[in-house]
């Protein structure tokens, strides 16, 4: 038994020498996903990223990812374990990866990091972020056109700045068809649990909603909706599979274009600690096919993605009003970004009290 | 509006009762199988496989039993045959299956499922209320409820029930006797198996048609406290898990409604509410004790 142990441990110790061995030749970039890169939304996509920087930098670049990795000390170990390991770039791609992200970056200010969606920089931390907003404002304004109830069931994960923010462009899209149009919101707490995510939607159509939305990454709320014969949106991927007669369109995150920059950077010798956050117009969200709705409400959609691509109209943009009646941007005022990325309160018309 | 809200309760309780009757029989014969999330998890994979595979979401049922089954043979063996620790191999197992779930499926990821029929009774599921909550179910509901009979009858009225809850009362006298308590134990283990199988697989062919890797989200974790909850009475067990999927859906309910109570708060309720529960019932400590497989967790090893 000690011997096979002994030779266990020699085939293991000329195994990993040989990894190490290899790693050196190439330039190794590294990914750490929230969820399973089978979930169809969120970290699927990332890893979709991940796989075109393969597939167009293989023979430059070695890649590596972590999946499930738990917000919170978890993620500082996982982090750590792929600066140990010799990865030269790491992305770390939720938003609750921010701290641990921050803090393994001091410890290794040789390894280069770059965390999604969230707002602390380092001299060796890039962050990006896409602008998921843009779309959320579409789907806002498919949702006023299309609904018959007027009222709209929008599922939520956790109250952070990007769902808020998300909530807000939605509404301010509907509104600008349908000034009194409603929307429930629901809070699941989770970024992903088809079940929860499908009861969700149930409670929100049983209540008298005929448009789902989501801002959770699984695909059940687009199949209770096809079920009932109603309409919905895809979440991170184009879902159109699941509910063909539901989808009415999907944001979808596409990283790949960016991840590959990003890793050439590095390779050059180019990168910095950007702050990048791109949107619509860069090709980073991409808004699936308009499906399943009339034709006046795809032409709406596509005039308004026409034109907050070529710049010439941002969503949030004054008067804006909140929940109070306050005015926090005046007519003709554009929100900066700044504010956006921190934005913890209502739009005027959004009938919910927000998580503190 | 009741009738949608129960209907909903209906399927958020089914899978947590399928797969802890099954735990509530395993926990009887004396053995800890902390592993149900991993073979609810086999069972969500290969019901979904199978259901794409032969065209028909029955084939998904027996598959999802099946693999169930295997998983949980390796833990029967690990835990009976070679006498391990039993909370390690039951959180091994739970790795296992999760870890080997996703892998099996990764080819079905994105890929969208066959749903599982409902009941249609002409006469019957047209009446007005009851009608589709008495009659309009898939067949799986009707299994749970068929299988919580089914244990309640064998355990309390049967000769082998007897011979199960002695092996897990005091397996040295039940050993004694001349009854094979490692017999015993392998199958109220495959059956355990069996049952977190189907619960998985009414997850992905009925509760939502779909394949994704941890879409267990800890339901075998509920499906274990269910059990301790019920103080392993399966009537009980049903309040519980019943009891667990309405405050659930209640609170989803609740949200929309503006009652101006925070979603933290209405998130917590479920299991606050079991824990009440608990509480109050673990308050008469006879009934309790006297209910608690005394082997519970205990490795046996026979004296030759």
């Amino acid at each position: 038994m000690k011997k096979m142990l002994l030779l266990a441990g020699t085939a293991l110790a000329v195994a990993l020498g040989a990894s190490a061995a290899s790693a050196q030749d190439k330039f190794k970039a590294c990914w750490v996903y929230v969820g399973p890169i089978g979930d169809f939304g969120y970290s699927y996509q990332h890893d979709q990223g991940r796989l075109q920087v393969e597939k167009e930098l293989g023979d430059k670049v070695e890649t590596a990812y972590l999946e499930n990795v738990a917000e919170g000390p978890d993620a500082e170990r996982a982090i750590e374990r792929f600066a140990r390991e010799g990865c030269q770039l790491i992305f770390t791609t939720s938003f609750g990866f921010m701290d641990p992200t921050i803090k393994v970056a001091k410890k290794f200010p040789d390894v280069k990091f770059e965390h999604a969606t969230g707002f602390k920089k380092a001299d060796n931390v890039a962050i990006y972020n896409a602008r998921f907003y843009e779309g959320r404002y579409i789907l806002g304004q498919i949702a006023a056109k299309e609904s018959k109830a007027g009222l709209a069931g929008y599922i939520v994960s956790f109250p952070i700045p990007e769902v808020v923010m998300g909530i807000n462009a939605f509404m301010l899209g509907a509104q600008s068809v349908n000034p009194d149009f409603k929307v429930k919101i629901v809070w699941v707490n989770t970024w992903f649990d088809p079940g929860k995510e499908a009861d969700a939607a149930k409670a929100l159509f049983d209540q008298g909603a005929d448009i789902i939305v989501q801002h959770t990454d699984s695909t059940a709320p687009l199949q209770i909706a096809e079920e009932r014969g109603l309409k919905g949106f895809g979440q991170s991927s184009d879902m159109v599979k699941f509910a063909p007669k539901a989808q009415m369109t999907s944001i979808v995150d596409d990283w790949g274009p960016y991840y590959v920059k990003r890793v050439q950077a590095a390779l050059d010798g180019t990168w910095t600690a950007t702050d990048v956050w791109e949107g619509i117009k860069d090709g980073a969200v991409v808004m699936a096919e308009y499906a399943n709705m009339a034709d006046d409400t795809k032409k709406l959609a596509e005039e308004t993605e026409a034109k907050i691509a070529d710049g010439s109209f941002h969503p949030f943009t004054g008067p804006i009003v909140d929940q109070e009646g306050k005015e926090r941007y005046p007519a003709g005022a554009v929100v900066p970004d700044g504010d956006l990325l921190g934005m913890n309160w209502y739009v005027k018309g959004v009938d919910d009290k927000l998580p503190q | 509006m009741l009738e949608a809200i129960i209907l909903t309760v209906i399927t958020a309780a089914t899978p947590l009762l399928l797969a802890a009757i099954g735990e509530l029989v395993v926990e009887r014969s004396g053995v800890l199988n902390l592993g149900v999330e991993g073979m609810m998890a086999m069972g969500a994979v290969s019901g979904f496989a199978a259901s794409l595979t032969f065209g028909t979401p029955f084939a998904g049922i027996v598959a999802g039993a099946l693999a169930g089954m295997a998983v949980s043979l390796v833990f029967a063996f690990v835990t009976q045959t070679l006498v391990a620790n039993q909370v390690a191999s039951g959180l091994a197992l739970t790795l296992f299956g999760l870890g080997l779930a996703g892998l099996l499926g990764e080819g079905f990821v994105g890929t969208p499922g066959l749903k599982l029929p409902a009941l249609f009774i002409p006469g019957l599921t047209d009446l007005p209320v009851v009608g589709r909550i008495l009659f309009g179910q898939d067949i799986l509901v009707y299994v749970s409820f068929a299988l919580v009979l089914g244990v309640s009858w064998f355990l309390f009225r049967t000769r082998a029930g007897l011979v199960l809850r002695a092996v897990g009362d005091n397996h040295g006298s039940a050993h004694a006797l001349g009854y094979s308590v490692v017999r015993v134990r392998y199958l109220a283990v495959l059956f355990g198996g069996a049952c977190a199988g189907l619960g998985g697989a009414y997850l992905s062919l009925a509760y939502t048609p779909l394949w994704v890797e941890t879409m267990t989200a800890g339901r075998g974790w509920i499906a274990l406290a269910l059990v301790v909850f019920s103080s392993w009475l399966p009537s009980r067990l049903v309040v519980g898990a019943y009891l667990f999927g309405a405050v659930t859906i209640l609170q989803l309910h609740a949200q929309p409604l503006g009652l101006g109570v925070p979603a933290q708060f209405m998130s917590m309720l479920p299991y606050l509410a079991t824990v009440i529960v608990l509480v109050l019932i673990s308050g008469n400590r006879r009934t309790t004790r006297f209910n608690t497989p005394a082997c519970l967790g205990t490795p046996f090893v026979p004296d030759r």
